[in-house]
């Protein structure tokens, strides 16, 4: 994010929301470099925390969106599985081209977001609640329908050379392709909420959804699309997923929900809402799978690293209410206050 | 005397059986401040509901320059010039100055998918207005608006309202939840919204406040507009019992004391 006005002072940085995840960042890096040794940095190393960030921030930044704008989604837990299945069984299972099972799976993503989108919106139940309501929906349609269907709860998947080299190979060997469509997502989603009129509207929302539609701002269309971003992008990692491994699980994306909180969270993002940043997300997420693979490259028990991230969790939250106060009180000039 | 802007004819509200307000008539001018005063309970808010279109009035009819009109939402209300201001002004504490007072309306540079928020314009454009409010402290349009004080946020919200072309502008209460430096400092603003040839409609209870800016003055009792004068015609304390219900304040002093003595003389049977 380039600032126009040419003033890098310490009161510019630190009223940026993303200074706290960065500490955070440097800190989680910095530890694990330590103790993990020469094998964390390396490109192994790098791999196998860049590959679970990817994944884990292709969802993370949706959500992200979702918060900014004062909602939740946490049916994406059910939706990765069933964007993994839904591929999986129309591609793998019925022999159909990829793309109709790329392209069914991320219909379905947005159709269930459409749902939820719609339920919030109309019903004005708290979001949590509605997306818990199709989380267990969608598991349990996605197990039923799949038992049906194919007998089973695992289904193989043979993609061709193209969707494999665009969703599902490691490049060197180690890194996984997704990185890339995650940095794609970063840079679209960065410019929406930065750069772009939408990412006002998205802001204002989350400040004070009332006076934003008043002011004009078709807020329920918003708040509908946003879901079905969610959910788009998590049928999207579920497929990708089934690509890369060859075969789709029914039960295999409930880890997504807290994990991609945490991420958010740790980024910087404002829990009630009107507050956040795509790159603050980027650099959660990064945190967060450092955390998670990082334990491996150190001789601490595995067992550690959820203690870790609720440590993490906890602190991130508390930085942020300082940043934010930094924030808010922010002034160019230390003039007396009327 | 300009003729009123909105004029109410007639109006009241009811919700289901319960009657908030009844034959209200009341005329909105340009370059006056209207005051509304009433107790906690008097309709003032259902009032200021029905003028930023949050309600419609059960009977009677709103005109607008001489026409009737229906306001059906706060949209309605807001494009037809009629700006509201509630008690603690700016909404949106974690969004920078520029951006919070061109939501909705942003400004934007570029071309076609990659039009981006003029940032620059929309910061120096917020601050030129606050400033033409007098407020000479804010310099940068990056600023939060949740780290402006109580009456730099009513500003904002009414340097706002006017920059966009607000003729009738009501304030609710804009000076309740300040100091005394700050509620001048708002009444200042509202004088100079009314020096612009605004109408301005200021709710409030505090009877100083409204003697320092009212042309007009309304009091709302249980409903009913209980007294409609203009500047000078009453005093201060005339216009404190009057809103008090009517009774004077020295009898509710004196009932306020009995009560008092009653309940001391419960307290000490209890002991």
């Amino acid at each position: 994010m380039t600032d126009p006005t040419p003033r890098m002072s310490l009161g510019v940085v630190l009223r940026r929301p993303e200074t706290g995840s960065f500490l955070g960042l440097a800190t989680v890096f910095v530890f694990f470099w330590i103790f993990g040794g020469a094998n964390f940095a390396s490109p192994n190393g790098a791999a196998s925390w860049l590959n679970v960030a990817a994944s884990l921030g292709i969802i993370a930044i949706p959500i992200g969106l979702l918060m900014i704008a004062g909602e939740l989604d946490i049916s994406i837990g059910s939706m990765v599985p069933a964007g993994s299945m839904t591929c999986a069984i129309l591609s793998g299972h019925f022999g159909l081209p990829i793309a109709v099972g790329i392209g069914a799976a991320l219909a379905l993503g947005a159709v269930v977001g459409l749902v939820n989108g719609l339920l919030v919106v109309k019903t004005a139940v708290p979001s949590f609640i509605v997306t818990l309501g199709t989380l267990f929906a969608v598991a349990g349609l996605l197990l039923g329908l799949a038992v049906i269907i194919t007998g089973t709860t695992s289904v193989k998947l043979q993609a061709g050379p193209e969707a494999k080299f665009l969703l599902g190979h490691f490049i060197g060997g180690v890194f996984q392709v997704t990185i890339f469509w995650w940095i794609a997502a970063a840079a679209f989603w960065g410019f929406v909420l930065h750069y772009s009129k939408y990412g006002n509207w998205i802001l204002a929302m989350g400040g004070d959804k009332v006076s934003a539609r008043n002011a004009g701002i078709p807020t329920d269309r918003v708040t509908i699309l946003l879901f079905m971003c969610s959910g788009m992008s998590a049928a999207f990692v579920g497929l990708s997923q089934a690509i890369l491994y060859n075969s789709a699980q029914v039960s295999a994306g409930q880890s997504y929900i807290f994990n991609a909180i945490i991420s958010v969270v740790v980024g910087g993002v404002l829990l009630t809402g009107g507050y956040g940043s795509i790159f603050g997300i980027v650099l959660g997420t990064l945190t967060f799978a450092i955390v998670n693979q990082g334990i491996y490259y150190t001789g601490f028990d595995a067992n550690w690293a959820s203690l870790i991230i609720g440590i993490l969790l906890l602190v991130a939250v508390l930085m942020n209410n300082t940043f934010r106060k930094a924030a808010l009180s922010y002034a160019p000039r230390k003039g007396a206050r009327t | 005397m300009s003729a009123p802007i909105v004029s109410l004819r007639g109006i009241a509200k009811s919700f289901g059986p319960i009657d908030v307000l009844h034959d209200i008539n009341l005329e909105i001018r340009a370059g006056e401040v209207l005051c509304l005063l009433g107790d906690n309970g008097a309709g003032k808010s259902t009032l200021i509901k029905l003028l930023s279109g949050v309600h419609q009035p059960t009977s009677g009819e709103i005109l607008m320059d001489g026409q009737p009109i229906r306001f059906g939402t706060p949209r309605e209300a807001a494009e037809l010039g009629i700006a509201t201001v509630h008690q603690f002004g700016g909404t949106f504490p974690l969004m920078s100055i520029g951006r919070s007072f061109f939501v909705g309306v942003e400004p934007t540079k570029g071309w076609g998918p990659f039009r981006i928020f003029d940032r620059k314009t929309a910061n120096a454009v917020a601050v030129k207005a606050l400033q033409g409010f007098g407020i000479t402290r804010i310099t940068d349009g990056d600023r939060l608006v949740g780290g402006l004080s109580g009456g730099e946020r009513q500003s904002l919200a009414i340097a706002r309202a006017v920059h966009f072309g607000a003729r009738v502008l009501i304030l609710d209460e804009p000076t309740a939840a300040l100091g005394v430096k700050q509620a001048a400092h708002v009444l200042r603003i509202v004088n100079e919204a009314k020096r612009r040839g605004l109408a301005v409609v200021f709710i409030t209870h505090q009877v100083m406040h409204a003697m320092a800016v009212g042309d007009h003055f309304a009091v709302l009792i249980r409903g009913a507009v209980a007294a409609d004068f203009r500047k000078g015609e009453k005093s201060r304390e005339e216009i404190t019992d009057l809103m008090a219900g009517g009774e004077t304040m020295a009898s509710l002093e004196s009932s306020v004391e009995g009560e008092m003595a009653a309940h001391a003389g419960q307290a000490r049977q209890v002991i």
